[in-house]
């Protein structure tokens, strides 16, 4: 009931039918197809898939800084927390190099990536960099933002923050540096923070570091997350709500226990099932799901999962476009299985 | 069933290597050591894991196993199929090549370890033609016979690498290993880069080789659910050292080192009922270059006292065939991955 109630206000950011297209030699493709989720305030949404499902191209469309080539279409809403004027704003209507989308990002809507390499430039000191965020977004004034600087180095679990805010990226270890990308996305307060495979690069170890922080950090700003990972383990110990992508799809979208205990869509089943578990049954062969993953270009109306589907009907999911179907109030699926059920009529 | 026959024999290896100094000009290149005392045995038909952070010596170890690097010091004792023991490492020019096409090994790119400007038959046939001497048609057949076994399509063998996705290259890197016939193969990261739906295709096809084939693994990952289900064994790695060693229902069910531990617990959990209470360790992956006193895990052990600081920890038998290098093995009680989902019930 908790967990509904959160999750019936307004969401601070709402994405409707999301659409990237790219131009390719032969022909279009659908990278990010029909995509639809909401981010509320204080809560985590998981959005998990296999590699080239359209995971990164989706969280970075929000804050408009795909390549050019990445034709964009729908509505990204963005209704800020504190700033009347940043209301109902439609994201994607802004000019993506624009003084709006430029204020946004960052300072309302912050994003950390798996390379932290790519957030930093080599020549400056990690200090300097961290500075100089502060001062484009919170205070002009050199003092306090190196003081804001230190304490968010301290907060990521960073010691001897005097000596390391004068150090270069390369002097930081891997985790030092995502830790040290998380402080320079948090300092300014974001209300939303985008995490596109933070801690795939890192040891298990580590990660178990960053994941704890950026819960704690979550506790302690009330940010939302929007967590992109293609590790279930990760999904299960961090999200409130999972988005499973394939294709450019959305295919099942459930609060997370909804997703582990009654997943529908066969694709989110063969997740779960084809993944070797710490204590699972090491006799029993592993399910995999048979095939690889199509290129979505030129793709007729059909389930983008057709050929892998072991539940497929054919003359019905090769031939149709699959509409959204309502298992429950919050758990929705794409899949042509469950679509009698369906409420509203198939687009 | 036979009675266990060993193929390999690690004994005391070490492997140091030179790095300059970045900051002082003149000073002589320091000696990192990399590899510190490894000695296990191998058995033939089984799957030794080797895990541990990045930068603990995997691959370092792996290479100096097939020989694709020289260890410092060090035997690995080859035991041959007709009961000879040679020691690999001392093997020079023609007398090494007929066991190096017995032992091979698989990367964890499979971008990067195919040739771009070679077909994937000769990729496939290559070692095949540099070891054996046969007819065209003989090549054709054996490549034929191998792509079919490890699921590649045959109708696509012209093809070149690029036009595969990774769990296919994959494929063709386990098929270019085993056109040799090999009896040991070492696999660093082998699926590591794939998406789970294809990392189950390539381990469950492992295993398959593996019951035909009698082929001995050693898998090198650093994913323990991986390592879980697919090892009879493990060894767990910590900066250049061996400091658990057991057979892998005992090393899950119950650790006896506190890395070991730490590791096990800090893998997430793909259930959300589960609600841990994860031990994180604290502080960096120690570097070798400068590596802690006493027991190289001290700095991040939750159960270090004085000792600790001081001794290193000798690696040794706590329990049936369970080795550990912690002083206090005996004593602590560790959790390991059924006792901890025991607790939950
Ligand atoms: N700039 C681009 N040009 C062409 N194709 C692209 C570009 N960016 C992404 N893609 C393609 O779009 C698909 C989705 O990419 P991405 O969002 O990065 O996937 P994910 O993050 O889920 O792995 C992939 O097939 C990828 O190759
Ligand atoms: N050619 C080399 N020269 C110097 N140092 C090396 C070389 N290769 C590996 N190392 C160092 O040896 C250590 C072990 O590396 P590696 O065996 O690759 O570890 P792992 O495979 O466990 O991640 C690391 O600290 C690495 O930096
Ligand atoms: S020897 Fe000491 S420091 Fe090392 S693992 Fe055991 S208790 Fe921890
Ligand atoms: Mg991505
Ligand atoms: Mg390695």
């Amino acid at each position: 009931m908790t967990a509904q109630a959160a999750q019936t206000g307004q969401p601070l950011l709402s994405v409707q039918n999301l659409n990237i297209q790219i131009k390719m030699d032969n022909g279009i493709m659908n990278a990010v197809d029909g995509v639809d989720f909401e981010i509320h305030k204080g809560k985590t949404l998981g959005l998990v898939g296999e590699s080239g499902c359209g995971k990164s191209l989706t969280s970075r469309a929000i804050i408009s800084i795909n390549p050019k080539e990445c034709e964009t279409t729908g509505d990204i809403v963005y209704h800020s927390d504190s700033e009347a004027s940043l209301n109902r704003l439609n994201l994607l209507s802004l000019h993506p190099n624009g003084k709006q989308i430029r204020s946004i990002r960052g300072r309302k809507i912050a994003m950390i990536f798996q390379e932290p390499m790519t957030a930093f430039s080599p020549m400056y000191t990690i200090g300097n960099q961290l500075m100089e965020a502060i001062r484009i977004h919170r205070t002009k004034n050199k003092k306090e933002a190196k003081k804001i600087a230190l304490e968010m180095l301290a907060k990521v679990g960073i010691s001897d923050q005097e000596k390391r805010f004068d150090q270069y990226p390369h002097e930081f270890s891997g985790g030092m540096r995502q830790r040290a990308m998380i402080s320079m996305a948090l300092s300014c307060n974001p209300e939303i923070l985008i995490a596109d495979e933070p801690t795939t690069a890192l040891d298990v170890t580590i990660q178990a570091q960053v994941l704890e922080l950026m819960k704690k950090l979550q506790s302690e700003f009330g940010m939302a997350i929007l967590l992109v990972t293609h590790d279930l383990g990760i999904i299960a110990q961090m999200c409130d709500e999972v988005a499973v992508m394939y294709l450019g799809k959305i295919v099942e979208q459930a609060p997370v226990k909804e997703i582990f205990a009654n997943a529908k869509h066969p694709y989110t089943k063969g997740l779960l099932k084809s993944m070797p578990r710490l204590g699972g049954d090491k006799t029993k062969r592993l399910d995999s799901i048979e095939g690889t993953v199509p290129i979505p270009i030129n793709m007729p109306p059909m389930c983008g999962f057709y050929d892998r589907c072991s539940d497929r009907i054919e003359g019905v999911c090769n031939t149709n476009a699959v509409p959204k179907t309502r298992i429950t109030d919050q758990h929705s699926v794409r899949c042509f299985l469950y679509s009698d059920r369906q409420e509203g009529a198939a687009q | 069933m036979t009675k266990p026959k060993p193929i390999l024999d690690v004994i005391d290896m070490n492997k140091d290597f030179q790095v300059k100094s970045k900051t002082a000009l003149f000073r002589k290149p320091a000696s990192v050591q990399v590899l510190n005392q490894i000695s296990f045995e191998l058995i033939e038909g089984e799957t030794l894991s080797i895990v541990g952070e990045s930068g603990c010596g995997k691959t370092t170890l792996g290479r100096c196993i097939v020989r694709g690097m020289d260890a410092s010091s060090g035997q690995v004792i080859y035991h041959t199929e007709d009961g000879q023991q040679i020691d690999f490492l001392k093997l020079k020019g023609k007398g090494s090549k007929t066991y190096r096409r017995e032992i091979q090994m698989i990367f964890q790119d499979p971008y990067s370890s195919l040739s771009p400007r070679m077909s994937v038959f000769d990729i496939i046939s290559e070692p095949l033609i540099a070891n054996f001497k046969l007819s065209k048609a003989e090549v054709e057949e054996k490549v034929t016979l191998i792509a079919e076994k490890t699921g590649l399509n045959v109708s696509y063998l012209r093809r070149y690498p690029h036009a595969f996705s990774g769990g296919q290259r994959q494929r063709i890197a386990i098929a270019r290993a085993l056109i040799t016939q090999p009896r040991l193969i070492v696999c660093d990261e082998a699926v590591s880069a794939l998406d789970v739906s294809i990392q189950a295709q390539i381990i469950n096809l492992l295993k398959d080789l593996q019951e035909q084939f009698r082929i001995t693994y050693i898998f090198i990952s650093h994913d323990l659910s991986i390592v879980q289900n697919i090892s009879d064994r493990v060894a767990v790695m910590h900066l250049g050292r061996i400091v658990e060693l057991a057979a892998s229902e005992s090393l899950f069910g119950q650790p006896r080192h506190p890395y070991t531990e730490a590791l096990m617990s800090a893998v997430p959990q793909p259930d959300p009922e589960l609600k841990k209470n994860r031990i994180i360790l604290e502080g960096e992956v120690p570097n070798p270059a400068n590596p802690p006193s006493g027991c190289h895990f001290h700095p991040r052990c939750a159960y270090r006292t004085e000792k600790c600081v001081k001794e290193v920890p000798e690696l040794r038998e706590v329990g049936y065939n369970h080795f550990t290098a912690c002083h206090y093995a005996e004593e602590l009680k560790l959790k390991g991955v059924h006792n901890e989902l025991a607790d939950e019930a």
